[in-house]
């Protein structure tokens, strides 16, 4: 071949044009933004209903993890998340369709093959790395207690 | 037949292409090719339970249209040479099963049509076969689930990102028919460090360049000789680069130029990105464009490179780059 790599790589990053950083992220911040205001809006609605604030607020998680799993079972959340992005992605929303499209898209190689095996291959590493972070901090916590650090 | 050069042929007594069939999804149907498919199916899954399966049915329905067309029977054919995206090319195997055709499973990525055709050329003209076929399929479903990710999944694809077509073409290959096969060229290898799986156009276009410059130095043919150079399947970017990465060799094609995976879809309109790719999407534009318009006269002689990103989903996840290859197929007004 008779093309430089370096030279190639010029050329690529010139004729490949980016992400429109500007639109994506004022979409997420909207979506995202509405997303939770929203969720306010219900765990407001919940407390009216006779709920603690601590129950409103798992009774709000609940309904975000129920509507996006029926929006991706609906085939709409990829739709929407098109859009919004990280809008989408980062509030609870985003973890509950990373396991729900596995889950539908797997069920072809069996309940245990495919769904069991596969339900977490998308949220899988966020759950291994959060869990770990978890651990490293309340190890933190347990060493800053231990040294009579006031917290 | 003779060699022009390493991997580079010239078809004393070319073989003819005697029918072909396409077929496409919903998304094919919409775009500005959809009226020149054979059939399409607004029933992404075919009716079938799994996306394999349809893709499977996709293959099944374009020989058996190109077979139909040609009236003949499966047991017409003494060959067929076949493959696709899927894990040890499954839509070919359960796609032609039925057929009962002594068959050779192909795998060359998106250039599979270039190399099945090119392959099968190569039986006919060397007596080994009366008839040979040379099918290819893609499903844009079977396809993300196997390299990307889930279906439903909501994630954002980049502007370089290509649409793998829900499509497949098969091409009957024999002594008799109105476009021949006048030359062949397979392709090297070839990687210049391309890591990015969401920009593949940018991954082939050097093979692309290095095919198209072989060719032309082998043959010592001039580009005029041509009314059309159609590579496949490298999208906006990919087909940026390729022209520039030409120019820089000082062969400009830019007049003769168009990409499958840009005719496949409108851009403009179809949510593609950068442009359509997988196997069928070059299939799809051969069997629906370029062979009947060759056959009707439209044009007389045309080059048909399809290329093909030679990646794994663990090759890729391993942080290797991504190898490109192109074959190259030149066809003729008999």
């Amino acid at each position: 071949m008779v093309f430089s790599k370096e030279r190639y790589k010029q050329l690529v990053e010139r004729a490949s044009p980016p992400s429109p950083l500007g639109k994506d992220c004022l979409l997420a911040f909207l979506f995202g933004g509405g997303l939770c205001a929203g969720a306010q809006g219900l765990c407001a609605l919940y407390q009216t209903w006779g709920l603690s604030l601590p129950q409103a607020r798992t009774a709000v998680s609940l309904s975000l993890i129920f509507l996006s799993a029926l929006l991706t079972a609906l085939g709409w959340y990829d739709q929407i998340a098109k859009y919004a992005g990280a809008g989408t992605l980062v509030p609870i929303t985003g973890f509950a369709n990373s396991v729900v499209s596995p889950a539908m898209e797997f069920k072809t190689e069996g309940l245990v093959t495919g769904l069991g095996a596969k339900l977490f291959t998308v949220a899988g590493p966020v759950l291994v790395f959060g869990v770990t972070a978890s651990v490293v901090y309340g190890l933190v916590l347990v060493l800053l207690q231990a040294l009579g650090v006031p917290l | 037949m003779r060699p022009l050069g390493r991997g580079v042929w010239q078809f004393s007594l070319p073989p003819r292409i005697l029918s072909q069939g396409a077929v496409g999804g919903r998304r094919e149907a919409a775009g500005p090719l959809g009226g020149e498919l054979d059939q399409t199916f607004q029933d992404t899954s075919l009716g079938k339970v799994t996306w394999e399966q349809a893709e499977a049915a996709l293959q099944e329905e374009a020989l058996s249209l190109a077979l139909h067309k040609a009236r003949l029977a499966p047991e017409d054919l003494d060959l067929v040479l076949a493959g696709d995206l899927l894990n040890q090319c499954v839509s070919s195997t359960f796609g032609l099963l039925s057929f009962q055709i002594p068959f050779l499973g192909q795998y060359g990525a998106c250039s599979t049509m270039a190399q099945t055709l090119l392959l099968g050329a190569m039986a006919v003209d060397s007596g080994a076969c009366e008839r040979a076929a040379a099918v290819t399929s893609s499903h844009f479903c079977a396809a993300e689930r196997q390299f990307r990710l889930p279906l439903e999944y909501g994630g954002q694809r980049s502007p370089t990102a290509q649409w793998t077509a829900t499509a497949a073409g098969a091409v009957v290959l024999s002594r008799e028919g109105p476009v021949q096969v006048e030359r062949g060229l397979a392709g090297r290898i070839v990687d210049l460090g391309i890591r990015d799986p969401a920009n593949m156009g940018a991954a082939m276009a050097p093979a692309a360049a290095d095919t198209l410059l072989r060719f032309f130095q082998a043959t010592g043919a001039s580009p005029a000789e041509y009314d059309a150079l159609f590579t496949g399947d490298l999208g906006a970017v990919g087909s940026q680069l390729l022209l520039e990465l030409l120019g820089e060799r000082g062969l400009d094609l830019s007049s003769l130029h168009q990409d499958c995976g840009l005719l496949l879809y409108d851009r403009d309109r179809q949510d593609v990105h950068s442009g359509g790719s997988g196997c069928g999407c070059s299939a799809a534009v051969l069997c629906g464009r370029i062979l009947p318009r060759l056959a009707a006269g439209e044009y007389r002689r045309v080059l048909f490179c399809a290329t093909g990103a030679l990646l794994s989903p663990t090759t890729q996840q391993q942080g290797a780059s991504i190898p490109g290859i192109c074959h190259l197929v030149q066809l003729g007004r008999a």
